[in-house]
């Protein structure tokens, strides 16, 4: 056993630090918290923008890529190499992730190969940005419950219904969206996949204002608005099968939940006074932090122990699995843990940016335990997929869609 | 970056597997327990003859010379099928402590005698209904002449020596006695009749110091940093063990027309057995990385796997008597076997609060640096 790189590795890696080096700052050398302006707003947006040329220029934006599409062919682990490296730099993040990630794939594998020359590289470079249109009003957790219509027309389709939950719609240029062409059928059978231009007329985009405040989420409404036959990814009543692909790689985009974590809390506790004393001297929350300790390394060895499969040419086990349910649910206890930890006080906003972390993952957190899969589908997704559970049974099996009891 | 074990490794994992099964290891714990037994000599001596005591010994002591990443594959295993030996108290802790702390001399002595069975050794700490710390410890070590009592020492009815630790002159020491006249040796009963436990009055016990005087505690609590890891590939193999039987049971028992398999009560609670285990899992896997390269970090390491690996076995035991409903709480299903041994487990080398309490003090000493280490 060990952490180290192999030669090639760690040469790669030193490559990856050398670039990032000369073109962005280290996390420990920023001063201000946010350098590229307040996210959601324009400057950071085109902070972003720039970045994300920059890397294409140097063919690390996508490096997994084939190197016709602007890519470097790299390895899974040199990908998580160059994640690693990444990390360690201040650089604006948020707005491609979701595009690269999960658009990405699917474009790749379902457009023709001129579709892929056209939109794979600007995808790549940031100069377009994509978005993912599947969660609608009455379909959460149970996606394939959407409702949206297609209506094939000529060589186009007529799509009508709202989205929701659509991240960055308001700055996007293109999404990938699936629809129901016919509800007569099992309900997994009548969806189609496409790609949509988000300038279409007809498409119109309100915010949600989430109840941290921010808006990064948006409602997305489909008034008549016709995308050509020749954007539809895979077979007409195969939406379902993409969609899948797609929603697997959404789970390896969402990854970790990011916020304070066990170290925070612990410095917190060195410093903030407890009836005279440090706070970390209480014997409860000597414990509490020691139980998130051990949830941080936990994960942080599971994410190693999966690079290192990777590393020997394995396929990683299923334990990656655990992440994100385990990730938000710590984050929320220790928001809960600062903001408690200043008794009455601790329900006043400060400019106090300890405290401030504590309110963002207190209030975050809420919102990361659902994006993405709830706590509740990735534990079903657990008991089915890794221990061979039995599925629940379902009151929609064999039924069209027309006749699948909707509540209302 | 390789945090897994090598092939090698998990050939003698895969072995000691089979070898633990086709010598139903499982349905020997049972019967020890059935019977009061203490241990089950006939599978020990199996293991004696299989070499296991002898891993980590080395070869000019007729040990195999190996690692404790071998040692810690093997732990899985005997946790796993919940083997009914003194193999913890001897290797785990009695062989460490010699090789660590023995002169040369012991070394000679005992070490053969460690690998071929002739010698069985544990280690006694405990005096009270509380938890052990350097200011409670009274039993004395007077001119090598050891007197006192200790209990709940592991393995002491069939053991030929004991690291005792006692109230020097100077302080802490770590004795080794022989287990002779001197020494009155008493089963207890414990919540795990599986694993034999005894007290033991010392009357004047001849002995002989290993490490330095007045320094015993510190290294006892480096011997149990050690052990803390090897238990913890205990507590996962048991952990993983009674996953599976829950998840078995869950797949094949069926209440209203169902397999109770497919309701979100039981998915959830076997997805966060899945979860615990599989934290538990990684961190043993980061204790085994610093137990194995002498690591600065083993203190938290070591903790960091104690904690969450008690956790995991506590959890999937406790939750696998509740899949099994009424089932679960029959002495004829093996449920009750895992609870046991599980509670067990994560009491032998301290609680789990004392474990969280080493962390968070491992976490105090350590340069910030060592502390925030992220990937």
């Amino acid at each position: 056993m060990n952490f180290n790189d192999s030669e090639q590795q760690a040469q790669f890696r030193a490559k990856c630090s050398a670039w990032l080096q000369d073109n962005a700052q280290l996390k420990t050398q920023v001063v201000n918290h946010n350098p590229h302006g307040e996210p959601g707003s324009q400057d950071f947006l085109d902070a972003a923008r720039s970045w994300q040329k920059k890397k294409f220029d140097a063919g690390w934006a996508m490096l997994h890529w084939p190197k016709i599409y602007g890519g470097l062919e790299a390895s899974p682990l040199e990908r998580i190499i160059w994640g690693q490296e990444e990390v360690k730099f201040n650089v604006p993040q948020g707005i491609y992730e979701i595009g690269l990630g999960m658009a990405g794939p699917v474009m790749m594998q379902y457009a023709t190969e001129q579709q892929k020359q056209r939109y794979l590289p600007p995808m790549a470079a940031g100069e377009e940005i994509w978005c993912q249109l599947f969660s609608e009003p009455s379909a959460g957790s149970d996606v394939a419950g959407l409702r949206s219509k297609a209506v094939q027309d000529g060589d186009d389709w007529i799509i009508n219904g709202q989205k929701v939950w659509t991240s960055g719609a308001q700055f996007c240029d293109y999404g990938i969206i699936v629809v129901r062409h016919d509800p007569n059928v099992d309900k997994h059978a009548g969806m189609t996949f496409f790609f949509v231009d988000m300038k279409s007329s007809g498409i119109d985009i309100k915010p949600i204002k989430q109840i941290t405040g921010g808006s990064s989420f948006n409602e997305v409404y489909f008034n008549d608005v016709r995308i050509p036959d020749s954007q539809r990814l895979g077979a007409i009543g195969d939406g379902w099968r993409v969609a899948i692909t797609t929603l697997m790689n959404e789970r390896l985009a969402v990854g970790d939940a990011k916020g304070v974590d066990a170290t925070e809390a612990f410095e917190w506790a060195q410093g903030q006074d407890d009836h005279g004393q440090a706070l970390i001297q209480n014997r409860a929350v000597r414990e509490s932090i020691a139980d998130w300790y051990c949830q941080a390394s936990g994960l942080r060895n599971t994410k190693l122990r999966t690079m290192s499969a990777l590393s020997k040419g394995d396929t990683p086990g299923p334990e990656a699995s655990i992440t994100k349910v385990v990730s938000a649910n710590k984050l929320q206890a220790i928001g809960n843990f600062g903001i408690d930890s200043l008794d009455m006080a601790g329900m006043l906003k400060t400019e106090l940016s300890d405290v401030h972390d504590f309110h963002n993952a207190w209030l975050g957190s809420a919102g990361l335990r659902i994006a993405g899969g709830t706590d509740e589908i990735l534990k079903n997704i657990i008991a089915e997929r890794v221990l061979g559970l039995p599925q629940d049974p379902r009151a929609d099996k064999g039924l069209a869609f027309k006749d699948i009891p909707s509540g209302r | 970056m390789n945090l897994d074990f090598s092939d090698d490794q998990k050939f003698l994992q895969s072995e000691a597997q089979k070898f633990l099964e086709k010598e139903q290891s499982l349905q020997r714990s049972r019967s020890v327990l059935d019977a009061q037994q203490a241990l089950d000599i006939d599978l020990w001596q199996k293991i004696i003859a299989m070499g296991w005591t002898g891993i980590r010994i080395p070869e000019q002591y007729d040990g195999l010379g190996l690692g404790h990443l071998e040692l810690c594959v093997i732990a899985e295993e005997l946790g796993r099928s919940l083997a009914p030996v003194p193999f913890s108290s001897s290797v785990y802790l009695f062989t460490e402590a010699i090789i660590k702390f023995a002169s040369n001399e012991i070394k000679q002595d005992l070490l053969p005698k460690l690998v071929n069975g002739e010698c069985i050794g544990t280690v006694a700490i405990t005096e009270q209904l509380l938890a052990p710390t350097a200011q409670n410890i009274n039993t004395t070590a007077v001119n090598n002449a050891v007197s006192g009592t200790k209990i709940a020492v592991p393995d002491a009815g069939i053991a030929t020596h004991v690291i005792v630790v006692c109230n020097g002159e100077t302080g802490i020491e770590l004795r080794l006695v022989e287990l002779g006249d001197e020494c009155s040796i008493q089963k207890q009963d414990t919540i795990d009749d599986s694993r034999g436990h005894f007290s033991i009055d010392f009357n004047n016990a001849s002995s002989q110091l290993l490490g330095d005087q007045g320094e015993g505690w510190t290294l006892l609590q480096n011997l149990l940093d050690q052990a803390a890891v090897m238990f913890s590939f205990e507590q996962i193999g048991g952990a993983q063990a009674a996953l599976d039987m829950a998840t078995s049971y869950a797949q094949q028992r069926f209440a209203f027309g169902r397999a109770i398999g497919s309701y979100q009560a039981i998915k959830h609670k076997l997805a966060d057995m899945y979860i615990k285990l599989t934290l538990a899992k990684s961190n043993s896997y980061y204790g085994a990385w610093a137990l194995s390269t002498e690591s600065v970090e083993l203190n938290v390491a070591a903790a960091t796997a104690r904690v969450s690996a008690t956790q995991a076995f506590d959890y999937c035991s406790q939750e696998n008597i509740q899949t099994h409903g009424g089932n679960g709480f029959t002495w004829e299903y093996d449920c009750h076997l895992f609870y046991r041994r599980a509670k067990l487990l994560s009491l032998n080398v301290g609680s789990l609060a004392t474990w969280k309490e080493k962390l968070i003090h491992g976490l105090e000493k350590a340069q910030p640096a060592n502390v925030n280490q992220g990937v």
